[in-house]
This record gives structure tokens, C-alpha cells and sequence, in this order.
């Protein structure tokens, strides 16, 4: 192996003004200052973080990637990020371990089943990879699932998209970090947005603990913190903030071959390149910022591991975690211009982020750069919640994205 | 695991109770006359706050109550 560099970015002081500034330096804003310096040549850019970069949601998610969403609006989007990831090592020269080992999505239910053949033939028509599998073809792509007819809520099929899997989400972080730097990007850590500058009903910077910052357009992408930021500019979100977590395992020889969700036993469970098992399940119900969440949901999520995987009785929990997502109506994402010139607002992944974060920062740098919608997040602008065009994706988020 | 205190059961674990939002979120009263805006704030934009919110849940599980409780939403301290 190459030696790893000691620095992967500068750790710059902020200058007086930038071209864009980012308020969030997690996977979307560190891939949309990225984009907006690869793509649009835009590299007077500034990402502030309030703490260190990829701290937050970035750290804490289970590195889930796939894109058998339901609608075409969520599958084309979520469709351009998997064929982003197909090409992000290489582009980003950095090695992020995306393992493409297939996604299954587990029906014990009729409607289960209907919901399931019915997001496949939607997933085919859009060009998404998707495959219907009968209870003996999951028992042979992943030989650990409990497929007995004799459980409770035995298996009755799943949907498998082949070309899903997991990438090392740390590493992703790092690769835009350091392309985006090499760029000239400023990644600004230990710098926290208190309000903001505006002349009449225009943006025309930011107020940090670090002093003011000058900006020709303000891009949020605070995720769990999007309400809070928001608010600083009187701009009310429909999102509410949740606890999810996650939990891993002790390091285990490798067992589980590809990633399993089930929403009807709620639980997700893939093996990490380590060889522990992550698991995690839904949100915990009520608003949180503890980025810590209740004991019974991480049982829950274990019990529902074990029906599916009797195999994992005798592994032991080693950590659990929780982060904070923004959750919207509908579970669909919002990108976009807010009700102020020039602030515009990437929010609302809920607990699906990760996987569309090279989408995001793509499509969020576009509207960055030209002030415009990018055809693949026009329809997912704050409007729709005026309009009503939304883009209910509860049943494709799954148990969680 | 949160201990919520139903105004009718005393404090009871979290488990027992769904949870419904913002409180004081009151139907318009004149829902015919809201604009498109109005109508979309109403049904989709609750505070969010990082701090105290008051909040409504349902003691589902018990005697089916529904009550507002003030929490901190960081630190799930339950204020009133």
C-alpha cells in the first residue's frame, strides 16, 4: 500500500467574502463544493462546519447505497448517484470500497409481495436493476436469511437490486474533502453560522463565531440542523428533526454476503468491510438533537436481526449510536431556493442521505452555480408543499432509507 | 427510554405512549378561505426547535389519554 499522505486538505482562515459559501461540511456539502469546483469552474467557494468535517449524519449512517426508489423523480436522482458511485474512486482517486454486493428487500406480507413486484416492474421501466426473488432464490443469494415457511413472519420473497451495496463512508468524506480542496475550495472547520447578512430580502453573507463572511449565494446543507439554520433567516422548513440509530457488532469473519432490509420485521443488517455487522431500523419517534435515542428501539431492532438471522444469536453488541435526521412529509429530500434571494436549502434526506450524496452535491452545485433547478432536483424544490406534487416515498424509504 | 408522566397514570415508560407533534396546532377556522400557502403551512410546517417544545402524545397503551408535555429537545429533560 501507498503511504497516506499527513494531510489530506489545509486548514485555511476564512476570507472575507466567497463566490458560494456552504453552511454544513458533511458528504452533501463537501460533494456540492466539490462539484461546483469541478463541474462549474466555481472554486471561490468557502464550506464552513461548525465542528470537524463529516462529523455528523456522515459518521453515524450505515452505508446503505442503492436506487430502487418507487417515483421516477426519486429513481432518477437516486439513479444518477449510483452511476456517480460506480465512478467515484477513480474520479476522486481515493479508494471508498464501494462493494457492490446487492441490496435485498425482504416481503413477508401479500402486500408486501404487491409492493415489492410492483417497485421492481417501476424500478425496470426507469431503467433501475431490479429482480424479483422467490423465498429458495433469497436462500441462495444470501445463504444466512432464515427463509423457513415455519417462523412468524416467514419470508415470502424480496426485491434484489444487484448493482446496491455499501462504500466506506469515512473515505468518501475524505476523497471530496481533498478534491475539493485541491480545487481551492476553503474547508472552514470550527466555524459556526450565527445568523445572516442581508440586504432587504437578499443573502448577502453570514455571521460566524469567526466574524463575518461575505458570500454571493449561501447554500445550506446542515441536515439535522437545517430548522435551526434555517431559522436564522426566518425561513420555516417543513422538517422535523429525529433520533435514528445504529449499532454495530464485534468484528466477525465474513458471514452475510450482501445487504438485507425488511420493513415488515424493521431492521437492516449488512457486514462492514471490517467484518462487523451494522445494523440499524427506524427513527425513534419523537424530535431530538441528543444525537442519542431510546434503548427499547435498538432491542426492537435486534429481536427483528435475530428472526431474520439465527445465526447472529451468539454476536454481541459492541456500540450504538444515534445521529439526527431531518425528516420530511413526504420522505422525500427538499433542494432548492427558499422564500430569501440568493439562501438556498439542501434538507430533508431524512434517513436516507448517504447514498445520494454524490446526486446531491451534482445537482445542489448546479443550482449553486446558476441560481437554477437542475432537471433531477426540480421536483424536489420546497414548492411542492404549497403545489402538493409531493413525492411520497414511504414505501421505497423502507424500514429506513 | 423516556419516563412521561400521563396527567391521569403518573409517570409511565415511553413504550406506553404514540407521540403526536407540536402542540397547539389548532384546525383553521375558516379552512375554505386559506390560499395554497396557508393551507401547505398548516399541513406540513411544525416548529422544530433545538431546546423547549411543547409537544403532544397519546398514553395509547394505558387509559388513551392525550396531553401536551414542554420537553427540551436535547436533553429530553421533561419541564412541565
Amino acid at each position: 500500500m501507498s503511504e497516506h499522505p499527513d494531510r489530506l486538505w489545509r486548514n485555511p482562515e476564512p476570507r472575507s467574502g466567497y463566490d458560494v459559501v456552504i453552511v454544513g461540511g458533511g458528504g452533501h456539502g463537501l460533494a456540492t463544493a466539490y462539484y461546483l469546483a469541478a463541474n462549474h469552474g466555481i472554486r471561490n467557494v468557502a464550506v464552513l462546519e461548525k465542528g470537524w468535517l463529516a462529523g455528523g449524519n456522515m459518521a453515524r449512517n450505515t452505508t446503505i447505497i442503492r436506487s430502487n426508489y418507487l417515483w421516477d423523480e426519486s429513481a432518477a436522482i437516486y439513479e444518477h448517484a449510483l452511476k456517480l458511485w460506480e465512478g467515484l474512486s477513480a474520479e476522486l482517486d481515493y479508494d471508498i470500497l464501494f462493494s457492490q454486493r446487492g441490496v435485498l428487500n425482504l416481503a413477508h406480507t401479500l402486500q408486501d409481495v404487491r409492493e415489492g413486484t410492483r417497485r421492481v416492474n417501476a424500478n425496470r421501466l426507469n431503467g433501475v436493476d431490479a429482480e424479483w426473488l422467490d423465498p429458495d432464490e433469497v436462500q441462495k443469494f444470501c445463504p444466512v436469511v432464515n427463509t423457513s415457511p415455519d417462523v412468524r413472519y416467514p419470508v415470502l420473497g424480496a426485491t434484489l437490486q444487484p448493482r446496491a451495496g455499501i462504500a466506506k463512508h469515512d473515505h468518501v468524506a475524505w476523497a471530496f474533502a481533498r478534491k475539493a480542496d485541491e480545487l481551492g475550495v476553503d474547508l472552514i472547520q470550527g466555524c459556526e453560522v450565527t445568523g445572516f447578512l442581508k440586504q432587504g430580502n437578499k443573502v448577502v453573507g453570514v455571521e460566524t463565531n469567526l466574524g463575518p463572511i461575505r458570500a454571493g449565494r449561501v447554500g445550506m446543507a446542515a441536515a439535522g440542523h437545517s430548522s435551526v439554520l434555517a431559522s436564522l433567516a426566518d425561513v420555516r422548513l417543513p422538517v422535523q428533526s429525529h433520533p435514528l440509530q445504529a449499532l454495530v457488532s464485534e468484528l466477525l469473519e465474513p458471514v452475510h454476503p450482501c445487504v438485507v432490509m425488511s420493513n415488515h420485521v424493521h431492521v437492516y443488517v449488512s457486514q462492514a468491510h471490517k467484518g462487523e455487522l451494522v445494523m440499524g431500523a427506524g427513527i425513534d419517534p419523537y424530535n431530538s438533537y441528543a444525537q442519542r435515542g431510546s434503548v427499547h428501539v435498538i432491542e426492537q431492532q435486534m429481536a427483528a436481526a435475530l428472526e431474520l438471522f439465527p445465526i447472529f444469536a451468539r454476536a454481541h453488541v459492541l456500540r450504538t449510536w444515534g445521529g439526527i435526521v431531518d425528516v420530511t412529509p413526504d420522505a422525500s429530500p427538499i433542494i432548492g431556493p427558499t422564500p430569501v434571494d440568493e439562501l438556498f436549502v439542501n434538507c430533508g434526506w431524512g434517513t436516507g442521505g448517504f447514498k445520494a450524496t454524490p446526486a446531491s452535491g451534482w445537482t445542489y452545485a448546479h443550482t449553486l452555480a446558476t441560481g437554477k433547478a437542475h432537471p433531477l432536483n426540480e421536483p424536489f424544490a420546497l414548492e411542492r408543499f404549497t403545489t402538493g406534487a409531493l413525492i411520497d416515498e414511504h414505501g421505497a424509504a423502507a424500514v429506513a432509507h | 427510554m423516556l419516563l412521561i408522566p400521563c396527567p391521569w397514570c403518573g409517570d409511565r415508560d415511553e413504550t406506553e405512549f404514540h407521540y403526536g407533534g407540536q402542540a397547539g396546532v389548532p384546525y383553521p377556522e375558516r379552512p375554505a378561505d386559506l390560499s395554497d400557502e396557508d393551507w401547505g403551512r398548516y399541513l406540513f410546517v411544525r416548529d422544530n426547535p433545538k431546546g423547549r417544545f411543547e409537544e403532544r402524545w397519546s398514553h395509547s397503551a394505558g387509559c388513551r389519554r392525550w396531553f401536551s408535555i414542554v420537553r427540551d429537545t436535547v436533553s429530553n429533560e421533561i419541564v412541565r
